[in-house]
């Protein structure tokens, strides 16, 4: 019969790691008899040891950001609190930021480098006020933009006035020199009601792509990289020029929704792993990707914790162990459900050996 | 226990009122506790059939005494139902989505799944598609009041309402086994007496759990209601005491319902109900289920001993007396365990007890011992002393990783303290200001294999976080490493000194002298062939287990660092590696008890023209902060992408008190004099060139959140500053070092800076401490597969091989199969 892989003697080539796999005679040998050793044994508790090897380091690392002065840079999170917040999920990182490569015709060129960060960049409405004023009489808001900025973003008044209509209704606007006139076309306005379209009007979007709050070009190893605050990786995807296969962003539900699950779990290994390393926390990637891989087995991110892998466990008492203990427990009774003891706290609960490491396996003598 | 008691699965479910009669032994009609001789009252929350809590008794229920009675339920009948608090959200779904009527769904199955699934509102018919009544909005009040309409729905309506749905559309709402009326009560099963024992003071007066003092709250009110019904008492009336019912009820179910007020105490502190009793830390569920109480266990201080085994542990006699071992009598072992029963339990070795095969324990006495010595028989069990060799578990919290615990033999010492290794002190975090430690003795020969083949210390050379060393030498053994594979000439009398320290008997010595690489090289084992770099920035170079060239110092024999020890287990396995670390530690020790090592505050001295440059590096960099101020009030300065013209003034102030830090940092580094003090910040062994500028040169730039201190007065930090001073010595630059001494107001910043450092500390364990919750609470279940799959307790598959390529970090070397080429 042939072995299983966990098994001593199997055959066990096919899963020594691909540097390994092209070694030959004694010294693919020697590789293999290290690896026969190296492996895991059946029950580890891999799983805790993973969760400890992360938050054992985890006290050591610095709960704020602090960054190195003078420099030019953009500031991310950092230590315990990015690392936080990648294992809770959460929809949007505290300082989403982005890293976009260029392809070989533009990466070179600082110029064309600049034209797509000129692109990329999200230039609201406000960026562009010289002055904005209010004509009570007229009840009209003057808006006066700076020529200067618009000349060098390459943009027409028509265009801002283009986009400002598009998105808000009831509204005509004049253009006189480098002064827009907007006016209200609704019948009964009052002045608060000017006001408060003169404070929508300034966070008006007008050109870049929605949610790139700040842009830095820098030459990384001869090419032009742009990094950025804020990320919006559909979009910039669709830009002609940007190296789809490079282009990175610290957001994981947008690499999911985008790029799909795989990228959200790598994206998650990679977060943590430089997360830790840059707080000179040495921790095994393969701790990480087994936290990767059960925050994303089920097909969604999912957070480690009560509202995602921890509340969706199948065991009701294990669930209500940990939070929300009422919750758990009224539930289940409502529900009629089972608790088939299998996972480690029942079975500890009740008194049991847990099952795993030595627990799994039982000895039996033969006669 | 014995098979027969064991549990395979746990069923949850709610209970039917036929349900709640068929538990319950008695129904409770009287709100009266005690009679006036202070016994319990028949028919009361106290009855004796509810089971026995006193000594001596027998249950009337069952007839066992208070050590096997498990306690028996009584029965509240409620005078009119009331809603169960646990169940409102599903009450008020049961209630909009059906007719009250007829008890049809209103919209069909599909749409009621999904407005229950996202939680969101869904158009509703105004008539009921089946009986064609006029359907209005079912509104929900915090914590328990419902209206259809502009009308307050009485539980017994609501119970009526629920009477009606259908089982197979209860299970669209998902309930299962259960009637959707079972969630407004008509009847309360009260809970046994042992699980509400009362406490009897000192004074002779009674003291009531706080279950009971809100059972006799339901009982009395229920009483009065029912009362008020039978005389027909006008309708307010009987609504109020519906109402008060209604909240005594849900209290006692939770008492932290938002919206009402809390049950209190005659104290007023707030009663523990049951909720309250499940929840949380300090709850039934983490405080008594998942966190267990032993026996066998032993904790003290402990303190450090060079001379016992890393695999050791070393345990006071008045432990080792009080902790046993239980051995079973053999036709072999019979004459040696006479001799311990002999003993008596206060001479040690000796044993405390005695079992027999029926299962009968005595406890060995001095007047009894050779009575029980005499008549000790095969099959019986001697629970005999803790003896030197016995494998025990030895940890020391807080647990953060599995080598928190850690398997350790006995050595049976004087004095009161546990003694350790320092070589084992890195993985446990320990050090000796006071620190205690557990000590657990496991029982069975299972348990003592397990512990001894998987977790003894030498087992656990390798950390599972980065498949490095995590034993090794630490503080004056790395400079002591140091210095003595630098000690050229070395007597043949204190080498045989310092061999006889390790027992090393059997090397011939033919020198007169000896340099210390040949001494070390006595104990570094064959086999070893090694070259890297030491952190004073030296070649090593080992060859067959000879050091030819460089040093040890914390590069070589460190936990966490150490290449040295990380190849000799490599190579040589783990045993031989952890008897290294005993050897040169005791070497090294011997070592610098002949040499001596210590440091003073002339070791931080520096010459005069060390003490000029730094003043140079300090006006020069200062001048440039003071340009930078000028700039900025003269408004010259340009603002960097992203930050504003302040900001920027900060960074480029900031940069130049780093200059200043760096510079002093090299000039330190080259005028510091050959001390012991630089010895251990070039080895390693504690302290680093940073904390040496720190003494001798300067403090410089305190840093409070990343920034310059700021907050303080208005517009300055301390009242001896001018307002808008943004000046370095006004903003926390510290010109002085420690040896000159800090002047007030560096002190002063010295203290901001100590204290945000305490700060962060005990938030970030706080932090930490829930993070590593959470994982473990994720992770726990998960376990490699005989196919080398990671898989959950319910069999789902995580993770197809295991890391990926199979290999166990605390096996593998750094992670890798074969480290580098």
């Amino acid at each position: 019969m042939a072995k299983v892989r966990g098994e001593k003697g199997a055959n066990i080539k096919e899963l020594l790691p691909k540097k390994y796999q092209d070694l030959k005679g004694k010294e693919l040998e020697k590789a293999l008899e290290r690896y026969e050793k190296m492996r895991y044994d059946y029950g580890e508790a891999i799983g805790v040891v993973a969760a400890q090897s992360i938050s054992e380091p985890a006290t050591q690392i610095t709960l704020r950001a602090y960054h190195a002065a003078g420099r030019v840079q953009l500031v991310t999170t950092q230590g315990l609190p990015r690392l936080i917040e990648i294992f809770d999920a959460r929809r949007e990182p505290k300082t989403p930021s982005m890293k976009i490569y260029l392809d070989e015709r533009y990466a070179t060129d600082e110029e064309k480098a600049k034209e797509i960060a000129s692109k990329i960049k999200e230039t609201k409405l406000k960026d562009l006020l010289l002055e904005e004023r209010l004509d009570l009489g007229e009840m009209v808001i003057e808006l006066v933009i700076d020529k200067d900025k618009i000349s060098l973003l390459n943009l027409t008044m028509e265009q801002i006035s283009n986009a400002i209509t598009k998105t808000t209704h009831n509204v005509e606007i004049k253009i006189e020199d480098n002064i827009l006139f907007v006016r209200p076309t609704s019948k009964s306005i009052d002045i608060k009601d000017l006001q408060t379209l003169r404070v929508r009007l300034r966070e008006k979007h007008v050109k870049g792509i929605k949610g790139i709050t700040q842009i830095l070009l820098e030459n990384v190893n001869g090419e032009w990289v742009i990094s950025t605050l804020g990320s919006n990786l559909r979009k910039v995807l669709e830009i002609n020029g940007v190296d789809k296969r490079r282009t990175y962003t610290n957001n994981i539900h947008e690499v999911a929704s985008v790029l799909g699950i795989e990228a959200a779990r790598n994206l998650i290994v990679k977060e943590a792993l430089e997360t830790m390393r840059s707080q000179g926390v040495d921790t095994d990637v393969r701790h990480l990707m087994l936290v990767a891989d059960m925050m994303c087995f089920s097909g969604e991110v999912k957070a480690i914790g009560r509202y995602g892998v921890a509340g969706s466990k199948s065991s009701v008492l294990a669930r209500a162990n940990f939070e929300e203990t009422i919750k758990h427990l009224t539930r289940a009774a409502y529900r009629g459900e089972e608790d088939k003891l299998t996972s480690i706290v029942e079975n500890v609960i009740i008194g049991n050996v847990v099952p795993v490491g030595t627990g799994t396996v039982k000895v039996k003598y033969k006669g | 226990m014995s098979a027969k008691g064991k549990i395979n699965s746990i069923e949850f479910g709610l209970m039917s009122p036929e349900m709640i009669r068929k538990l319950s032994v008695m129904t409770i009609t009287t709100s009266d506790v005690y009679d006036v001789d202070g016994y319990p009252v028949e028919g009361g929350i106290m009855d004796p059939r509810l089971g026995v809590i006193d000594p001596g008794m027998v249950c009337r229920t069952c007839g066992n005494t208070y050590e096997s009675c498990p306690g028996h339920f009584g029965l509240i009948v409620l005078a009119k139902p009331v809603v169960n608090v646990y169940y409102v959200k599903e009450i008020r779904d049961f209630l909009t989505y059906t007719c009250y009527e007829c008890g049809s769904l209103l919209v069909s199955k599909d749409k009621v799944k999904y407005a229950l699934e996202e939680n969101v509102k869904i158009d509703m018919p105004k008539k009921c598609p089946n009986c064609s009544t006029m359907i209005e909005e079912i509104k929900f009040e915090r914590p328990y009041t419902f209206y259809r309409g502009e009308h307050a729905l009485t539980p017994e309506e609501i119970r009526q309402h629920l009477e009606n749905i259908s089982d197979e559309d209860a299970k669209v709402f998902g309930m299962e086994n259960a009637r959707p009326e079972w969630l407004v009560l008509t009847m309360l099963l009260v809970p046994p007496v042992s699980t509400r024992p009362s406490i009897t003071l000192e004074t002779g007066e009674k003291s009531e759990d706080d279950l009971t003092h809100k059972l006799v709250d339901i009982i009395r009110i229920n009483k009065r209601l029912q009362d008020n019904l039978e005389i027909g008492a006008p309708e307010n009336l009987i609504e109020d005491l519906w109402e008060l019912l209604q909240y005594h009820v849900a209290t006692y179910l939770n008492n932290e319902l938002s919206g009402i007020p809390q049950a209190r105490h005659r104290s007023g502190r707030a009663l523990k109900t049951l909720a309250q009793r499940l929840k949380s830390k300090e709850g039934r569920f983490r405080y008594n289920l998942s966190g267990k109480r032993v026996n066998f266990s032993a904790r003290t201080v402990v303190s450090p001993d060079p001379r016992i085994h890393p695999n050791e542990v070393g345990v006071p006699y008045e432990v080792a007396k009080e902790l046993t071992i239980p051995i079973k009598v053999t036709e072999y072992n019979i004459e040696e365990l006479r001799k311990l029963v002999r003993n008596g339990p206060d001479n040690y070795p000796g044993a405390n007890y005695v079992i027999t095969p029926r299962g009968i324990k005595k406890k060995i006495l001095d007047s009894n011992k050779e009575i029980i010595a005499e008549n000790l028989q095969v099959g019986d069990v001697v629970e005999r002393h803790l003896m030197d060799g016995d494998v025990v578990l030895f940890n020391r919290q807080p647990s953060l990783h599995r080598m928190s615990v850690m398997a350790h033999k006995v050595r049976v010492l004087p004095a009161k303290t546990f003694r350790l290794n320092l070589v084992v002190t890195p993985p446990y975090n320990a050090d000796f200001d006071g620190d205690e430690m557990n000590l657990h003795v496991p029982q069975t020969a299972e348990a003592r294999a397990e512990a001894e083949q998987l977790m003894l210390v030498q087992e656990n050379f390798r950390s599972p976080r980065f498949g490095g060393p995590i034993l090794g030498a630490q503080q004056d053994y790395v400079s002591g490493a140091y210095l003595l594979s630098k000690e050229e000439k070395i007597s043949k009398k204190d080498v045989v000194f310092m061999l006889s320290k390790i027992g090393k008997f059997d090397i011939d010595l033919d020198k007169e002298y000896y340099s210390g690489k040949e001494i070390l090289s006595f104990i570094i084992p064959k086999g070893i062939n090694i070259e890297f770099k030491s952190s004073t920035g030296e070649k090593v170079v080992i060859k067959d287990g000879v050091l030819i060239e460089g040093v040890l110092d914390e590069k070589a024999i460190s936990a966490f660092k150490g290449k040295l020890i990380d190849v000799i287990d490599r190579v040589l396995g783990h045993k031989v590696a952890v008897d290294f670390l005993y050897d040169l530690t005791r070497l090294v020790l011997a070592y610098l008890n002949l040499r001596g090592f210590s440091m003073g505050t002339d070791d931080l001295e520096i010459p005069e023209e060390a003490e000029k440059k730094i003043q140079e590096v300090i006006d020069k960099y200062l001048t440039r902060a003071e340009k930078h101020i000028k700039a900025y009030k003269e408004g010259r300065i340009t603002p960097t992408p992203g930050k504003n013209i302040e900001e920027t003034l900060e960074d480029l102030i900031m940069q130049e008190m780093w200059n200043i830090t760096n510079e002093v940092q090299e000039i330190i580094k080259k005028y510091a004099k050959d001390s012991e003090a630089l010895v251990m910040a070039i080895t390693g062994a504690r302290g680093n060139i940073q904390n040496l500028a720190y003494m001798s040169g300067l403090v410089g730039q305190e840093t409070i959140r990343g920034k310059r201190p700021s907050r303080g007065y208005r517009g300055r930090t301390l009242s001896h500053f001018k307002k808008g001073d943004l000046s370095p010595y006004a903003r926390g630059f510290v010109r002085e070092s420690f040896k000159k001494g800090l002047n007030p107001v560096s002190f002063f910043f010295e203290a901001m800076k100590g204290r945000e450092g305490i700060m962060d500390s005990s938030l970030k364990t706080r932090v930490s401490g829930y993070l590593e919750r959470r994982l473990v609470n994720a992770l726990q279940d998960l376990k490699v597969d005989k196919d080398l799959s990671v898989r959950d307790d319910s069999g789902n598959i995580i993770q197809f091989v295991a890391g990926e390529d199979g290999i166990d970090p605390s096996k593998s070397d750094w992670g890798e199969l074969i480290k580098g080429e």
